[in-house]
């Protein structure tokens, strides 16, 4: 079972306690937008066979939304991070370079 | 190509069945193809099929990374219907049934289709009137449908549970002519078929690269070199965005765990389809006597043909409420399939940026069904450059808000 330690409140928590959210660091757009970046926000997925930074919500524990980067494949996880930016740290994208270095980077 | 038949069993009989043929051949890949189908799961052999047989085209190679069949095709819980509420997917789910009828004749192949009827049943208010529409919705697109009443639902299945007391059967909506098939047979049936006609499956090769010259297709990289085409049909399921992505565009798919598992073999209990949608789970039983259960999808992605075990665990403990008989059965084997969500929960045919590449995926959880119907329709695509019965479902609609909405139609559990 998969089990992701939250950065909010420093569990680790099994994935039945967890809600999934999908693709992290979308560029919302909205009214203003053209129809192809409204698309791309709405529907594009990178969908990646391997590295991927998805949302996660503690839903049965601190309510909080957070980050993690995972692999799709193996289920590893390379390490969670508050939700409250923009990108993910250096740190944790230098991890993963180090342990998979075919890697083609988070954009 | 030796036709099966009853004299061909006898004569094998009579010399130790020494003279069956190879079902379909091995070849090595040739330079350059009209079409490459890349997948051979039942949606690539199926529209491999179609290309030759309807529109005459049959220098077409079917690219496979494992064994034909050994994805999604091979590993579904084979439920076949077509009570979808939405125009366009009853018109694309009805042909792949209509097709499904007389697919053993057609092929030469026998597909075990058993069209047993399939009962969606109702538990909630909700739940009801949302049948009862798709009831009228299906009667004026000619899908045979009806409503039926908790007394005949009990009829029909003696061993469900209607009473409750947490989710009580307030009614049902049948298709008598839904059922099931043997899923394998439908591969192989249309792998040889295909082989027959002179196409080449090529097995375990891996597409690496799909080369483009000025915005068109020129061919592919594989496991087993260079091979040129004219134009490729993407129709790999789970894998669809590697694909897309080899080929330089995105899709609107994230690919998720599905998974199925059955019981221990009985003796006949149930001899229609069971969908219990707002429990989520759903049940037939194999012509071998084992109990077929599938559920829901897990939420996150994932390629790795493994799910959470919770959702086993929900799944089996919503259908031993509905199914109490079944409380004391054990479960014999358990496996997940890699599926393709879109957004609308329909599937994607489609033309792409990439002149001469089309894509046939998103069919999610409910593919197994389609499988006749969506590969007439992606041939059609393939080889006129437009299908009625695919135009709708373009990867235009999404940039457009033209979705053919069947996650709200209720149709969670395919």
């Amino acid at each position: 079972m998969l089990t992701l330690t939250c950065p909010c409140c420093g569990v680790t928590v099994e994935e039945t306690e967890l809600a999934p959210g999908g693709e992290a660091h979308l560029k919302r757009f909205g009214p203003g937008s053209t129809d192809a970046e409204f698309e791309t926000y709405m529907f594009a997925r990178k969908n990646p066979k391997g590295v991927h930074f998805e949302r996660w919500r503690h839903a049965y524990g601190c309510g909080k939304w957070f980050l993690a980067a995972r692999c799709t494949v193996s289920w590893e996880v390379f390490g969670t991070y508050p939700a409250q930016t923009t990108e993910p740290p250096a740190e944790l994208i230098a991890k993963i370079k180090e342990k998979r270095p075919g890697w083609e980077g988070w954009k | 190509m030796r036709r099966y038949s009853i004299f061909a069993v006898a004569r094998e009989a009579l010399r130790y069945h020494s003279g069956w043929e190879k079902a379909w051949a091995s070849p090595e890949p040739k330079k350059r193809y009209d079409v490459i189908v890349v997948g051979a799961g039942g949606h690539g052999l199926a529209t491999a099929y179609y290309l030759g047989k309807v529109h005459g085209i049959k220098n077409v190679a079917i690219i496979e990374k494992g064994w034909l069949g050994g994805g999604n095709t091979g590993r579904n819980t084979t439920i076949i219907r077509s009570n979808y509420l939405q125009d366009p997917s009853a018109a694309i789910y009805e042909k792949a049934r209509s097709l499904y009828e007389g697919l053993s004749q057609d092929l030469n192949y026998n597909v075990m289709f058993s069209p047993r009827g399939l009962l969606m049943l109702a538990q909630s208010e909700h739940e009801m009137r949302g049948y009862k529409r798709t009831v009228y919705a299906n009667n004026l697109q000619n899908v045979e449908t009806r409503w039926i009443e908790p007394k005949e639902v009990k009829k029909l299945v003696p061993i469900l549970n209607i009473a409750g007391p947490r989710y009580p059967v307030l009614g049902a909506l049948l298709q008598e002519k839904g059922g099931t098939a043997r899923h394998d047979a439908v591969a192989w049936g249309y792998a040889r078929a295909c082989s027959d006609m002179g196409m080449d499956l090529l097995q375990n090769t891996e597409v690496t690269g799909v080369r483009t010259a000025g915005g068109k297709v020129v061919g592919v990289d594989t496991t087993r070199g260079s091979i040129d085409c004219g134009k490729l049909a993407i129709v790999v399921a789970g894998h669809s965005s590697v694909l897309a992505g080899m080929a330089g565009f995105r899709l609107p798919i994230e690919s998720m765990a599905l998974q199925a598992w059955v019981s221990e073999p009985i003796k006949p209990t149930i001899d229609v389809v069971v969908m219990a949608n707002l429990v989520h789970g759903y049940m037939s039983q194999s012509d071998k006597g084992e109990l077929v259960i599938g559920g829901g999808t897990d939420g996150f992605n994932n390629y790795s043909q493994r799910g959470s075990w919770h959702h086993v665990e929900e799944t089996t403990r919503a259908l031993i409420e509905t199914f109490p008989v079944i409380s004391r059965l054990k479960m014999l084997r358990q496996w997940g399939g890699i599926v393709d969500m879109t957004g609308d929960r329909s599937p994607i045919l489609s033309k792409t940026p990439v002149d001469g590449i089309f894509v046939n995926c998103g069919w999610g959880t409910g593919g197994f069904k389609a499988i006749p119907g969506s590969g007439f329709a992606m041939a059609e695509l393939v080889a006129k450059g437009y299908s009625p019965l695919a135009a709708e479902f373009g990867m235009h609609r999404f940039k457009e808000g033209q979705f053919i909405d069947e996650s709200v139609a209720a149709g969670v559990a395919h």
